[in-house]
Formats: C-alpha cells, sequence, structure tokens
C-alpha cells in the first residue's frame, strides 16, 4: 500500500513539485523556535480571508445586487434562508476580526522591525492587502443597501473630487451623477470577483517572500547565522508540525472571542453593524452623524483633523502612504524593539496606544474637543515616523545576542 | 493584547454617547424570553400599528411560530384582510402615496425600527405625545419633535399635556407621604384613558418588546445556540492544548 502511495507520489512530483513544494513551505521550512503571542496573527488573517471567501461564496446565492432589492435581500437571509442569519453574522463579525488581526499583524512587525532588511518586499505586499482590505470592505460595506451604505459611500467617493478632474473622477466610479444601482452592481462585482482576486494572489505573494528570506522573530535575530552540521538553523524548528499545532490553540482561543462577538453582540455596539444601517438607503434624508465602520475610523480621524478638505484628503493618503516607505524610515541597527533605546521603545507604546485612540476619535461625532485630540493624535502618528529617521542619531541600541532569547 | 483591552476601554464611553439626543430615554428592559409579552405586543402591533405600518421583511408564520401562537388563533385575530395567507409577509394595504399626502410622510416599515431607533427610544416615544393644537394631528412629541403621526394610542393612554405639573419626588421620611414638587414642562395626564398609567406602560413594554424581537427574530436562537459553540470550543480546546505540548516537548 504505501508503495503504491509512494509509487503514485513519485509519479506526481515528477510531473508536479507537491512533495517539494510542501517541504519547501511546511515539513522543512525553519522558523524560529521563539514566536510568542504576536505571532498568531499572521495565521488568524488568512483563517479570516478563507472565512470572508467561504461566507461570502453562500451569501452570494442570495444576495440581490440592485438598488430596489439588495436591502430586502440581506433580510431575506436573515429570515427566510436556512442559516442565513450565522452566515451573515460570520460575514459581518469577519471582516471586524479579520482587521483586528490585521492591525496586530502589522503592530507585531512594527515592534520587532520586521519590515527592516530584507523582508521590505513582504512588507510592501502586507501593505498592498491591507489597501485592498480596505477597499473590499468599503464596498463591501456599501451591499445591504442601508442608510450608511449610501451616505459612508458618498463621503468616500466625494474625497476623489479633491484631485484633478475630480468630478469627472467621482462620476467614472459612481457609474452615476448620483450614487445610485449603477453604484452598487459595480461594487457587488469588485466585492465578489476581482478585490478578492487581488488579495489572495497578494497573499501569495506575501508568503511567498516570507519563505525566500525566513521569519523574523521577537529578537530580531538572524537564525541563518547558525546552522548545525545538517545545514539546519540552530534555533529554527520546522513550521510544521510544530507551528501547525501551536498555532492551531492560538486559533481556538481566537474562536472563542470571536463566537463570543458573533453570537452575542452581533452589532458591535454599533461599531460594526451600524444602527442606521438597518434603514434602507434614502437619498434624500441624510443622516444626523456619518460615522465609517470602527476599522477605517483612525485614518477618518486624521481626515477631519485637518480643517481644508483638499489637506485633510492629502494627510489622510499620506498616513497611509507613509507605511510603505516604513523600511526605510527606520534607521536602526537593530530590528527589535527590545534591543533598542528608551525613546524607541516609549514612542512606540505610544504609537500603538494613538492609533487606538485615532480609530476611536473617527467614529465619534467631530466635537471641538474631540477635533482637538484628533489633531494632537495626528501629530503624535506623523511624529513616529519623523522620530524613526533621527532614533539612531540620539539614543544606543543595546547588543543583539547571538541566539533567540526565552521561547519555550 | 494591550491592544484589545484599549479598544474594548475605547468603545465604553461611545455606548453612553450613543444613545444620542438630548431628551431623557425612559430604559426599556427588554426580555425577549417574556414569550406572553410578546404575544401581548403582537396583538398591540396588529390592532393599533398596522393599520398604517407594515412588517414586510417579516412573514406572519414565522411570528406565529416564534411566538407560539396557534395557526388559527393567528388567522382569526392578528391577520386582517381576505386575501392575506398564513405565510405571507406582513404588508399592508394603505397606498403609499395616499399616505404621504395625509401624513407629511409615508409611515416607514417597522420590521427593522427597533434596531434603527433602539428600544429605549421606541419606549419612551410612545409614551411622549402630548397636546398641541398647531400639529395638524393635535398632538406632538417630546422625543421626536414635530412627528407626522397622530397619537394612535390615544384613547387607551388619555389625553397628556407638557407643561407645569406636580411631580413625585422621593418620600417624607417621617409621613412616608410621596413628595410632590412644581415641575416646569413635564408630561401629564389631563383627562384619563380606558388605562391607568402603569397599565399604559406595560402595553408599550409589550409592544417593544415585540418590536425588538421582529427586528431580529433569530435573536433567542443566535444566543442559545452561542453557548453550545463556546462549549464546543472550550472542549476542543483541552486536546488541543495538550497535543501542541506533547510535541514542544523536545524543543529547548
Amino acid at each position: 500500500m504505501s508503495q503504491n502511495t509512494n509509487k503514485i507520489m513519485a509519479w506526481i512530483d515528477d510531473r508536479l513539485p507537491v512533495t517539494q513544494t510542501y517541504e519547501k513551505h511546511m515539513s522543512k521550512y525553519y522558523a524560529p523556535k521563539n514566536f510568542n503571542f504576536w505571532y498568531f496573527f499572521g495565521v488568524l488573517s488568512m483563517l479570516m480571508l478563507v472565512n470572508q471567501i467561504l461566507t461570502g461564496v453562500w451569501l452570494t446565492m442570495q444576495f440581490t445586487p440592485s438598488a430596489e432589492a439588495a436591502f430586502a435581500s440581506v433580510e431575506y437571509i436573515m429570515r427566510d434562508v436556512e442559516w442565513g442569519w450565522l452566515i451573515r453574522y460570520m460575514h459581518s463579525t469577519g471582516a471586524t476580526f479579520f482587521f483586528i488581526a490585521v492591525y496586530l499583524h502589522m503592530m507585531r512587525a512594527v515592534l520587532y522591525g520586521s519590515y527592516q532588511k530584507p523582508r521590505e518586499l513582504i512588507w510592501i505586499f502586507g501593505m498592498l492587502i491591507y489597501l485592498a482590505l480596505m477597499a473590499e470592505a468599503f464596498m463591501g460595506y456599501v451591499l445591504p443597501w442601508g442608510q450608511m451604505s449610501y451616505w459612508g459611500a458618498q463621503v468616500i467617493i466625494s474625497l476623489f473630487s479633491v484631485m484633478p478632474y475630480g468630478d469627472l473622477l467621482t462620476e467614472w466610479i459612481r457609474g452615476d451623477f448620483l450614487i445610485s444601482g449603477a453604484t452598487l452592481n459595480r461594487f457587488f462585482a469588485l466585492h465578489v470577483v476581482a478585490v478578492p482576486l487581488v488579495i489572495v494572489a497578494l497573499v501569495v505573494m506575501h508568503l511567498l517572500a516570507l519563505h525566500e528570506v525566513g521569519s523574523n522573530n521577537p529578537d530580531g535575530v538572524d537564525i541563518k547565522k547558525l546552522k548545525d552540521e545538517n545545514g539546519k538553523p540552530l534555533d529554527g524548528i520546522p513550521f510544521h508540525p510544530y507551528y501547525t499545532v501551536h498555532d492551531l490553540v492560538g486559533i481556538v482561543v481566537f474562536l472563542m472571542v470571536f463566537c463570543t462577538v458573533l453570537f452575542f453582540f452581533p452589532e458591535g455596539n454599533g461599531f460594526m453593524l451600524e444602527y442606521a444601517n438597518f434603514e434602507p438607503a434614502n437619498g434624500l434624508k441624510t443622516p444626523a452623524h456619518i460615522a465609517p465602520v470602527w476599522y477605517f475610523g483612525a485614518f477618518y480621524a486624521i481626515l477631519r483633523a485637518v480643517p481644508d478638505k483638499l489637506f485633510g484628503v492629502i494627510a489622510m493618503g499620506a498616513a497611509i502612504a507613509v507605511l510603505f516607505v516604513l523600511p526605510w524610515l527606520d534607521r536602526s541597527p537593530v530590528r527589535s524593539w527590545r534591543y533598542k533605546g528608551l525613546p524607541s521603545k516609549i514612542y512606540i507604546v505610544i504609537f500603538g496606544f494613538n492609533f487606538v485612540l485615532l480609530t476611536w476619535l473617527g467614529t465619534q461625532p467631530a466635537t471641538e474637543t474631540l477635533t482637538l485630540i484628533a489633531q494632537i493624535a495626528s501629530v503624535i502618528y506623523f511624529g513616529w515616523f519623523a522620530f524613526l529617521l533621527i532614533a539612531p542619531k540620539i539614543e544606543k541600541t543595546k547588543p543583539v545576542p547571538e541566539r533567540v532569547t526565552g521561547g519555550h | 493584547m494591550k491592544k484589545i483591552f484599549a479598544l474594548i476601554a475605547a468603545f465604553v464611553p461611545a455606548i453612553a454617547l450613543a444613545s444620542g439626543g438630548d431628551v431623557h430615554l425612559d430604559e426599556h428592559r427588554t426580555d425577549l424570553h417574556d414569550t406572553a409579552s410578546l404575544q401581548r405586543g403582537a396583538q398591540t402591533f396588529t390592532n393599533y400599528c398596522m393599520g398604517c405600518h407594515s412588517m414586510e421583511h417579516a412573514r406572519f408564520n414565522r411570528v406565529a411560530k416564534d411566538l407560539e401562537i396557534p395557526e388559527a388563533l393567528m388567522m382569526e385575530n392578528l391577520v386582517f384582510g381576505s386575501d392575506k395567507k398564513f405565510g405571507d409577509r406582513m404588508s399592508i394595504a394603505m397606498d403609499q402615496v395616499d399616505s404621504k399626502r395625509w401624513f407629511g410622510a409615508t409611515p416607514p416599515d417597522l420590521t427593522l425600527v427597533a434596531r434603527v431607533r433602539r428600544p429605549d427610544w421606541l419606549y419612551t416615544y410612545l409614551r411622549s405625545f402630548y397636546e398641541d393644537t398647531s400639529r395638524p394631528w393635535g398632538v406632538n412629541n417630546v422625543v421626536f419633535k414635530d412627528v407626522g403621526m397622530p397619537h394612535v394610542l390615544a384613547e387607551l393612554q388619555g389625553k397628556q399635556v407638557l407643561g407645569d405639573a406636580l411631580v413625585e419626588d422621593g418620600f417624607d421620611t417621617l409621613t412616608g407621604q410621596p413628595i410632590l414638587v412644581e415641575k416646569e414642562h413635564v408630561l401629564s395626564i389631563a383627562e384619563e384613558g380606558t388605562l391607568s398609567e402603569a397599565e399604559y406602560d406595560k402595553l408599550v413594554y409589550d409592544l417593544v418588546n415585540f418590536m425588538v424581537y421582529m427586528a431580529e427574530p433569530i435573536a433567542v436562537e443566535r444566543e442559545r445556540l452561542g453557548w453550545w459553540v463556546l462549549l464546543f470550543l472550550a472542549i476542543f480546546f483541552v486536546p488541543v492544548y495538550f497535543l501542541n505540548k506533547e510535541f514542544w516537548r523536545d524543543i529547548k
């Protein structure tokens, strides 16, 4: 039996490198043995991607992409389709947890300098995934055709009007003079076909680039420097089975949190499914307070912090764009914050919490006080990138050990 | 982890702000397990509200099943219109163009209103109509100023007025008598309806309870199932945890 299996495998391997690929990416991919809590969020992002694709496929079977029927078809899914409510909530809650996982995954890279040489391309691909994900989430939120779908789209698309030929551009994006059924239909096409394809392709590139140079670790140590007589890194262990069983623990814990929200707080207190979105879209009735879903909060807060629309859009764009060049802004000779100086350590923590603060501010009405706080927080946000440039000049780093520390 | 806690902490003040508006809203302690209350709410809704308001996304038979109302009873007392079937959507016959002419705005579909307005708002709104001769229907509302809707439940509540009135403000510790304080701009009943104030509050409570159920009929089942899912994950965690521990034993 096993001999036959071997024969079949050999036959396939002669024609398609299945075994070789499996070994390269799983059983002989050596990952540092000191991964901590932060290293769960890569696989958790992947889990949420799969969740979104699977539930998305099933939602598509019942959803009607037209201005006349979209809203009612979502309620049809919630009420008349067997288990439709569960699939819909898995999708809507999944969007939130996708972003939570991605944000924590990005914060991990920031903490341990995972974007530094030679991992710049991994970071760039990651940023492109993040960008595509924002587009995907935005267009997905338009589909239920509620009040926030409509007015959120109105606000976001109008941002493009500050660009040269802005009116033409926004008309081209909407496919109409106003947000209309034409907009809904094209967003549906992009949301279920085009952008997911792009995201999946980028995820493949992200992983290929990662496996080419190898994973970073909380110490920022290059584990490929020290190898045993067989050429295996001394501090590396095969991804499978060690990290597959390890990730499974993280996945189960994550699913507990995910399911708690899904089954007990599916609206996320109005941050995931906004209350106004349970009212059908009405182009003649502007809601009192148009707020984005929480995961866009930070950039929306930066947009509103600037009193001028054009410069607000530029600031918001810059807030995202600056992340792309992060690998070249960080001039520190060490990767991990563990070996950076005290100012770096303090600012990195502030940066993390400041982003959370901005996220919250973006969901709130822009009162005078909150706008002032948003302005200060925006300066702190951009200040961190400027700080990275001068940090090596004002602080001393600690020596990085030869081998990884801690771990199991 | 810190970030998650910070996120949760960030949500807390927002909950307080989210209730919105400057009008004080009375709390509605929704209880979707109180089937009798939901049944009474369904009765009030179909008899008093459904003349003008549909619940388009819902079906009669689903309501009957969830609220444990026998089909015959449901068809006889809660489904109006000879053409309506048990499995039909809860739509209404009123013409939208007509109703817009009559009320200034088409009475909205109310299937999801409890998710849009929230229970506290509905509970307060339906108890906050007052006499206002300047309005077309002779009534205004504290929560929804200049609303187009007439006070459909007026015969039950009676005539309510907005103005100065004596309001109970605690009890005298010596005599045990309520202390009455003159307050401005409060609602008080000027002419009794067929229900007492407490009975009317209860009726509105039941009605709002029903509307919350209608906005998300799966809510009770969703939470029931949620406990089983979490239990499964908790049990599944045990072998997963030890599997990981076993594999990692040899890693130093």
